[in-house]
């Protein structure tokens, strides 16, 4: 397993049993070096070169006096990956492989929280995940706890704390049972990030209807409409009125107002008179008639 | 402890030889999230993510950042498209050719806006200055990879060579 050095601003490295690769000059790459941090690459031999560093992130070039240390200070080389380092001395080339590291210390958090509005009392309804990354934007993909909490404005938080795997971590988490904005919280090394979750009541639960007649109509209304934990549905939430008679069905979507949804219907003879809110169906009418 | 050591001699491996399609395993996925993978989103992100390579390999060959807007998005656009930038300045170009790919999916979030992959490939790197060689070697890495999801395909959002 590599030996990860963390690096100090003046950290040199000197490679023992380093491999020579030109008549002219050589150089000690270090295994690894940690994203930003300042470094050098002793050389040895005499004249000039030119060394590339090379890889999908950046691409350095310095200018070798062989003998003397190529430098690289702070923030030079900050993109995590696997580099070349090739030192081109007249005909001749040498190449080694390295890696730059992210940063162990979090800097930013991405944290993806779903959903933004949720009902109540959901078991595992509110999931987070969370990538970690450096102050140079790499992920770091060594393991590091991730805590996530959830607090509501009533009730005990939830709170757990995942490791992170190849740089992410993630959880589920209940809603609470009352409604309100919550919070998630995600945080790692002392970086924090929160996304509030609406919480909203859940399908309505008994729901009832009346009816008395008004003239030549039937005025229908619903008893005021809770969920089964006794949340008020909040208004707009859409009540669907049908009334059948003789095969023939019509029906009235109407949205409730001050928690109660009402209608005006034909008062017919024999009509049966029901309602549903979502998959929620409520009590039925037989009015008039036999 | 991972050293490589290459000679002037062996730079001159015909780039013929460095063509062809890479060879592909997938292994199974390991997810450590609660959101199923479906066989249709495995086989689209592998196919994004392979073809991802082609743009890659080109725009660090022929220094072109556009070539990169169709496979990659975010950091890990910014990043390659930074490396071309500066190669043209710098005068060099290099041509990545993949030889194997070893690709295992190991997250998929939960809200399905990311999916994690690691990809142990096995590539060559082609150093050129203009057109002279400068070094080939062939790479063993390690990649950590996140996919997002975009109108009509993945996209690579995290291209990262991990140890």
């Amino acid at each position: 397993m590599r030996n990860i050095q963390k690096l100090c601003v003046s950290a040199i490295f000197t490679m023992g049993a380093s491999a020579a690769f030109s008549q002219s000059g050589q150089m000690s790459m270090p295994h690894s070096i940690t994203a930003g941090a300042s470094f050098s690459i002793p050389t040895s031999g005499t004249g000039t070169g030119v060394l590339y560093i090379t890889g999908p992130g950046q691409a350095l070039r310095r200018d070798v006096q062989l003998g003397q240390p190529v430098a690289f200070t702070q923030g030079d080389l900050y993109c995590a990956g696997h580099y070349l380092a090739t030192l081109v001395v007249g005909a001749s080339t040498g190449t080694e492989e390295f890696d730059v590291i992210p940063a162990s210390r979090p800097k930013t958090l991405s944290f993806l929280a779903r959903p933004s509005r949720i009902s109540i009392d959901l078991h595992d309804g509110i999931s987070g995940a969370a990538y970690v990354f450096d102050a140079y934007d790499n992920l770091i993909t060594q393991p590091l706890p991730v805590s996530f909490v959830l607090s509501g404005q009533y009730g005990a938080a939830q709170s757990r704390t995942i490791t992170t795997r190849n740089g992410v971590a993630w959880t589920g988490m209940d809603s609470t049972s009352k409604l309100g904005k919550a919070k998630f919280v995600a945080q790692a090394g002392g970086i924090s990030s929160t996304r509030v979750i609406d919480l909203v009541p859940g399908d309505p639960c008994g729901l009832t209807i009346s009816a008395r007649q008004n003239g030549a109509k039937l005025l229908v209304e619903t008893s005021p409409v809770h969920d089964c934990k006794g949340n008020p549905i909040p208004d707009g939430t859409i009540v669907t009125f049908t009334e059948a008679i003789n095969g023939v069905q019509s029906t009235a979507d109407v949205p409730i107002k001050q928690g109660i949804a009402r209608v005006e219907l034909p008062a017919q003879s024999g009509a049966t008179i029901s309602a549903a809110s979502g998959v929620v169906a409520g009590n039925a009418i037989h009015w008039g008639g036999r | 402890m991972r050293r490589l050591l290459a000679f002037a001699s062996a730079l001159i491996i015909p780039m013929t030889a460095m063509t062809g399609q890479p060879s592909v395993k997938i292994e199974p996925a390991q997810l450590m999230s609660s959101r199923p993978l479906e066989k249709q989103t495995e086989s689209a992100v592998i196919r994004d993510y392979l073809e991802s390579w082609k743009s890659f390999r080109a725009a660090l060959d022929q220094n072109q950042p556009s070539l990169l807007d169709t496979d990659f998005v975010g950091t890990a656009r910014d990043r390659l498209a930074s490396t071309v930038e500066a190669q043209a300045k710098l005068g060099i170009h290099t041509r990545y050719q993949d030889h194997e790919h070893d690709l295992q999916i190991v997250f998929y979030s939960p809200e399905g806006l990311s999916l994690q992959l690691i990809d142990n490939v096995v590539y060559d790197q082609q150093v050129l200055d203009h057109e002279k060689v400068l070094t080939t070697t062939q790479v063993r890495a390690r990649y950590v990879v996140v996919l997002t999801p975009s109108e009509t395909r993945w996209r690579v959002r995290i291209f990262q060579a991990a140890e």
